[in-house]
């Protein structure tokens, strides 16, 4: 059994111990050890195919454990929100379909009932998007359908958040949008657990931050976490940290090299 | 009035209102079903199946065996031998399907060559047979396509939500893999008990030229699964008695007519979509 149930209510929501995955034989992740606490705001960054995501899914249930165990609290509900780019757009689902699909579990009628109108309406409105409701997904902008899908991962209540990539794709406004929706959702109390590949845009400005590749490389505050040998080890690329208005700011230097040749 | 007259000449024969009666149900539930099979892009399943279905087809009338129970069993075996090759990754899915599904028609091919006796009632389920139908097949068609709607209603949202996002669906507790087995289950039984009607070749189109048909008219899931079942019943019904007084093969005269309802869906759909593009123009 790789995943089972606290016991206790005051320990952490999730413990990842000697978590390793694989795709066919090869490892995707290693050794995982990570542990999220009640009302922690924690970001994983990595390069790609360090396996983000797939710790993600394992902790959601939907990646097989090939090693070690993660541990979850009696009844918690997760609400997950995937990255915008695996969803099917063109599938022919309303925004409100959309969010009414997480009750599929304990709701069997067909038709959408008044009681969930009233509810997506009110979760719609809570993240600003309240006129949306009968859309089709397709016709939404990016921060919208980013919306959308933190609507649905809202409406069933979670004790904690797991999103992956929530800004990926989308401009920089919208990335403002969703970082202060999630520090105001974090504030009423909600635990979030997240992956990004933005460095400066998000990952800096997160209470905790973990530096993954196929493994934890450092976990901690991103004062104490982003400096140029974590990094490097993480990304596997040289890569400089300044300090800019009291907040690491991290600069690659692929970059720097491509500035220094055009000049 | 001898236009008319003209028109319901078939409906004296007991044969045809058999068949039309299994036509029109089985329009109607593959249809319903195909909704599933083009949203999750299982074409290539209801083909492969059907193909395989085929082997057990020929089997069972070669060694006198029940056409249900042969062709059930045998069908089982196709997908449990698919799901078996398909877990070695360097093979894929589409290529499991393809050599089980294959290997099996062909092996129906040649029971068929072989022995020439069992050689009507096998082209019966490969084209397709009018005349073939009996008491039997109303009430397996009925049965089963009651038993879809049933699957369908009860299973809505969680058939929707599966369909829509695996992984989501199953945090948030639906078996998803429960629920895809149903529904293969559900498109298994269809082929077994249309395919002595609409025949083999074409029973995999009827799973999904109404669907892709309805999806073309619609953006609401629950809508499709209105429109695609009344497009296959409709194209069905229409087709038999087409086929009937155009002396053409009835399985071809429907999917015919589902193939000219599907390009002028299509084309009417190309040219709102261009108009809605122009109004937004100016933006």
């Amino acid at each position: 059994m790789r995943r089972s149930i606290l016991n206790k209510t005051d320990t952490p929501l999730i413990v990842c111990e000697h978590v390793s995955c694989t795709y066919g034989n090869a490892p995707v992740l290693h050794d995982v050890y990570l542990k999220i606490n009640r009302r922690e705001f924690v970001g994983i960054v990595g390069p790609s195919g360090s396996g983000k995501t797939t710790l993600l899914k394992a902790i959601i249930g939907s990646q097989p454990v090939a090693h070690g165990s993660i541990t979850i609290e009696p009844q918690l509900t997760i609400g997950y929100v995937p990255q915008v780019e695996t969803v099917d757009w063109y599938f022919p689902v309303t925004v409100e379909e959309v969010i009414v699909m997480t009750r599929a579990k304990t709701k069997w009628w067909p038709q959408i009932t008044t009681a969930e109108r009233k509810a997506v309406r009110e979760v719609l409105e809570k993240l600003g998007i309240a006129d949306v409701a009968h859309r089709h997904i397709r016709e939404l902008s990016g921060g919208q359908q980013q919306r959308v899908f933190l609507a649905r991962a809202m409406f069933c209540q979670p004790d904690i958040l797991v999103l992956d990539e929530p800004t990926a794709g989308v401009d920089v406004r919208t990335r403002h949008e969703i970082l202060h929706l999630l520090a105001d959702l974090h504030e009423g109390g909600l635990t979030i657990l997240l992956t990004t590949h933005d460095l400066n845009g998000l990952a800096a400005h997160l209470p905790r931050l973990v530096c993954f590749n196929k493994t934890v490389l450092a976990d901690g505050n991103p004062r104490d976490v982003l400096t140029s040998q974590i990094l490097e080890a993480t990304y596997g690329a040289p890569m400089e940290v300044l300090e800019h208005g009291g907040m690491p700011l991290v600069i690659d230097h692929g970059r720097v090299a491509m500035r220094g040749e055009g000049k | 009035m001898i236009f008319a007259l003209d028109l319901l000449e078939p409906y004296g024969f007991q044969f045809f209102r058999n068949g039309l009666v299994v036509a029109t149900i089985a329009g109607a539930l593959c249809g319903l079903l195909g909704v599933f099979v083009i949203l999750r892009g299982m074409s290539y399943i209801g083909h492969g199946l059907s193909h395989a279905v085929f082997g057990g087809a020929a089997a069972s009338a070669v060694i006198k065996v029940n056409y249900f129970l042969g062709a059930g069993i045998w069908g089982i075996v196709s997908g449990l031998l698919i799901a078996r090759v398909a877990r070695r990754r360097v093979i894929g899915a589409d290529a499991a399907i393809g050599v089980v599904t294959t290997a099996s028609f062909a092996l129906g091919l040649a029971l068929m060559n072989r022995y020439g006796q069992a050689s009507k009632s096998i082209e019966a389920v490969l084209f397709g047979s009018v005349l073939g139908v009996k008491v039997v097949d109303i009430y397996a068609v009925a049965l089963v396509g009651l038993l879809g709607l049933v699957v369908v209603v009860l299973g809505y949202r969680k058939l929707l939500f599966s369909t829509f996002d695996r992984d989501v669906a199953q945090v948030s507790n639906v078996r998803v893999s429960l629920v895809e087995a149903v529904l293969l289950a559900m498109i298994s039984l269809t082929i077994l008990v249309t395919m002595r009607v609409i025949g083999t070749l074409l029973i995999s189109a009827l799973l999904v030229i109404p669907a892709a048909s309805a999806r073309m008219t619609t953006n609401s899931f629950s809508r499709m699964l209105w429109i695609s079942p009344i497009i296959g019943a409709v194209t069905c019904f229409v087709g038999m008695n087409l086929s009937y007084h155009l002396d053409t093969s009835a399985s071809a005269t429907i999917i015919l007519l589902d193939a000219l309802v599907f390009v002028v869906v299509y084309a009417v759909a190309g040219t709102r979509n261009r108009a809605k593009m122009a109004s937004l123009a100016h933006l």
